[in-house]
């Protein structure tokens, strides 16, 4: 309950250990960031520069899911503690619904 | 608040249990209307079975067989399988892990209710125009072509009752998630609530395609779509695959909690610990996986190539393998075990070959070009049943036995558990092993009478003749619980004497909060480990004992259920030219839904507290209060 959440008093070594862990993790958004704006940069020139849809389509879906994996690490906190079966239930079905619909598509449509 | 027990008078009693969000009275809930589908459903078998017992009959007419059919499997499957299985999840499995409730008990009233009103929406069809009568799988090609509105009355029932479903499955998943005891790791974890959670991961994953299909279904229907109508660019295969997304899944849905009602037992009736727990662990989670990858064996003669069949017919097979693994662990926990024969033990006994004939089967119907030979035919009905009341009906009355006083506090009668079994397994065996044949001999599944000519006449008679066994027994399982009713004889803790799990260490049925004290787990089958150690409470605890804190009671979920009921009749009436209120109807429901859910989101709820004088008051009195306020 929210109400009766006790105050933490965190000793000086702890809040040093706080403070440095929050500035890696900081380090880490903000390099992320870089990458997925470049990624989306390179999406961008590609297809400007008219390649070949056979080429474009595919390698804009490799870095979209690049892009979903930075976003869940680095944002969304999956690489956090306690997050395992978050994880585990998450990939899980990605997998499940992925081969399923790749079946399914492949099935009807080929 | 306080006042624990007191006497109150029947209209508090079920005022209690439509307001209830307490896990065990929606088991009991669950357990009631789940019963009394499965003898809807089973009396629509009978008629069935008395329309095939000669050659020729006219009992029913062919468009009411079809409707009997479909009422048959789709009640037992959706409003008397699953639903009983919820009950023992509800019942047992917070206990199990040491919670004193689910993790959402207002969202698990509204799971119960949701199916409830879905599964009399069902039925209301027979009072309204008709049944649905394209079979339970429900084909398009079928389904667009059926007159009147039993389609719709399904479509409907479904999404509704659905819902239901899987709100159901997603609160057991958060509750086995976050709220076991301290000290109930996974690998701790009995194998009943390893299998509800991974019957409710299933649950998560398959509903949503079944969603979309009902969803599909009844903008074709009702609203002038075109997804499955292959005249106007649509696709009706695509509600197959579909349906078969949904329904593989689904088979496993009922079969995992019915292997963990029987790990369960044969664990506590050999009085040994279970035979390569790790193994029936790992052995769930993969079926879990391969269940997802097998849907198209029910497609095979579809024509979607040999590719595809073969593909099929392979993860099919490999799914025999883990379900192999399972039925050797089991034969080995008995081997050397000291046994007792009790009623679920017997049950669980004669599950083994009766599945392992259902599985045998399977594996043979996998093999895509005898699939040709066998489906549609009565082969398939013998095998679906071999597996569903072999497994999954054998596990439910087992589960049922055993779980009973827990549930109520009294004891079933033995002996006319015995002779419910024996009634029952001799009928099954009567009805359905036989119907392997009349398949091989060309019979059709689904087809509403035959004729003399044929050779099938005996076959069907001594099918039929099994069937009736079978009412019998429920029959006497009825009359055993009317009679264990009334002579209510409470019992103690542990009524089996051997009981492993916590649910066995508090008192039957335990009091409203489960757990004074949250309890300390310390290994595999935690209240054996406190018994082999000579513990007379049966427990350690985790935390000292102080105040409780209990969700309030609510009868928002009903409404909201309700809200949703009403809609579905303004939907059903939508395109009739007759019933132009259907849209105010329409309307009506879903803002009774949205306004109670509005009501839910605005009012704060914050539950009540049980003191800690008040847990030692209720302690001294045997500590089996219902909470009845
Ligand atoms: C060894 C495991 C199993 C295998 C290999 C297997 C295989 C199959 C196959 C290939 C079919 C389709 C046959 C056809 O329509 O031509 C089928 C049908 C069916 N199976 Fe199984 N099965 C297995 C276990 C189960 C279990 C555990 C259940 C339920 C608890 C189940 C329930 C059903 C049902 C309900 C149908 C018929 C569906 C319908 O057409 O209405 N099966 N099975
Ligand atoms: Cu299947």
């Amino acid at each position: 309950m929210a109400h009766d959440t006790p105050e933490k008093i965190r000793s000086h070594a702890e809040h040093e250990y706080l403070k440095k862990k929050r500035s890696t993790e900081m380090r880490h958004q903000l390099t992320s960031f870089a990458i997925m704006i470049f990624l989306t940069l390179i999406a961008f020139t590609m297809v400007a520069a008219g390649f070949s849809a056979y080429l474009i389509v595919p390698i804009i879906l490799l870095l979209a899911a690049v892009q979903v994996v930075l976003q869940l690490y680095h944002f969304m906190h999956l690489s956090n503690k306690g997050h395992g079966t978050v994880a585990f239930f998450m990939f899980s079905g990605m997998f499940v619904a992925f081969i399923t619909v790749l079946a399914l598509v492949t099935i009807v449509w080929w | 608040m306080s006042s624990l027990a007191q006497k109150k008078g029947f209209g508090a009693v079920i005022w209690d249990y439509l307001t209830t969000v307490d896990h065990k009275k929606i088991a009991i809930l669950y357990l009631i209307s789940g019963g009394f589908f499965f003898l809807v459903g089973g009396l629509e078998a009978m008629m069935i079975r008395i329309q095939l017992m000669k050659a020729g009959n006219d009992f029913l007419s062919a468009g009411l067989y079809n409707e009997i059919i479909t009422m048959h499997g789709t009640t037992m499957i959706f409003l008397a399988a699953m639903p009983l299985l919820l009950a023992f999840m509800n019942a047992v499995m917070p206990l199990q892990i040491g919670a004193r409730d689910v993790a959402f008990p207002f969202l698990n009233s509204l799971g119960f209710w949701l199916f409830f009103f879905g599964g009399i929406f069902l039925n209301l069809s027979w009072f309204m125009g008709g049944a649905p009568d394209a079979g339970w799988t429900n084909y398009a090609s079928l389904a667009l072509a059926s007159e009147g509105h039993g389609i719709d009355f399904y479509s409907l029932g479904l999404t509704i009752s659905g819902f239901g479903t899987l709100i159901a499955g997603i609160n057991f998943l958060v509750t086995i998630i976050n709220m076991r005891a301290p000290g109930m790791t996974y690998m701790r974890m009995p194998l009943f609530t390893w299998t509800t959670f991974v019957a409710s991961a299933l649950i998560l994953l398959a509903f949503p395609p079944l969603t979309i299909g009902l969803f599909f279904m009844v903008f074709d229907r009702l609203f002038g779509a075109n997804f499955f109508a292959v005249n106007m660019g649509g696709n009706t295969i695509i509600w197959e695959h579909l349906f078969w997304i949904f329904g593989h899944p689904e088979v496993y849905i009922l079969i995992l909690p019915a292997f963990g009602i029987f790990s369960e037992i044969f664990a506590i009736f050999s009085r040994k610990r279970l035979f390569g727990y790790t193994a029936l662990v790992f052995a769930t989670i993969l079926i879990g996986f391969y269940g997802f990858m097998v849907w198209a064996h029910h497609m095979f003669t579809v024509g979607l190539g040999p590719t595809a069949n073969a593909v099929f017919a392979l993860a099919t097979m490999i799914i025999a393998v883990p379900t192999g693994i399972k039925i050797f662990n089991w034969l080995l926990t008995i081997w050397g075990g000291s046994i007792s024969f009790t009623v679920p033990m017997v049950y669980a006994v004669a599950f083994i070959p009766s599945f392992v004939a259902g599985g045998v089967t399977g594996v043979m119907q996998a093999m895509a070009p005898l699939d040709y030979q066998l489906h549609d035919s009565y082969f398939i009905v013998a095998h679906f049943h071999y597996v569903i009341v072999g497994g999954v009906v054998l596990g439910i009355l087992a589960g049922t036995h055993l779980y009973w006083p827990k549930m109520f506090g009294t004891m079933l009668s033995e002996k006319l558990g015995m002779i419910t079994f024996w009634f029952f397994f001799i009928g099954f065996h009567l009805t359905f092993f036989i119907q392997h044949f009349l398949g091989l001999m060309g019979m059709p599944r689904r087809v509403y009478t035959f004729g003399a000519d044929q050779g099938w006449d005996l076959f069907n008679m001594i099918s039929s003749v099994g069937a009736l066994f079978m009412a019998i027994g429920v029959l006497v399982l009825l009359v055993n619980v009317v009679l264990t009713t009334v002579k209510n004889v409470r019992v103690g803790n542990d009524p089996w004497g051997d009981g492993r799990t916590l649910e066995w260490a508090i008192p039957s049925p335990p009091p409203f909060y489960n757990f004074a004290q949250t309890p300390l787990v310390r290994g595999l089958d935690t209240y054996w480990i406190e018994k082999m150690e000579g513990n007379k409470e049966g427990m350690v605890y985790a935390e000292p004992l102080g105040d409780v804190h209990m969700p309030n009671g609510s009868i928002i979920p009903l409404i909201m259920s309700f809200g949703m009921f009403v809609a579905a009749f303004g939907a059903l009436y939508f395109l009739d030219d007759t019933k132009p209120w259907a849209l105010a109807v329409l309307i009506i429901g879903l803002g009774i839904t949205f306004g109670s859910m509005l009501v839910r989101s605005l009012k704060d709820d914050l539950g009540f507290h049980i003191t800690k004088e008040e847990l030692i008051e209720d302690a001294k009195r045997g500590g089996n209060t219902d909470g009845l306020k």
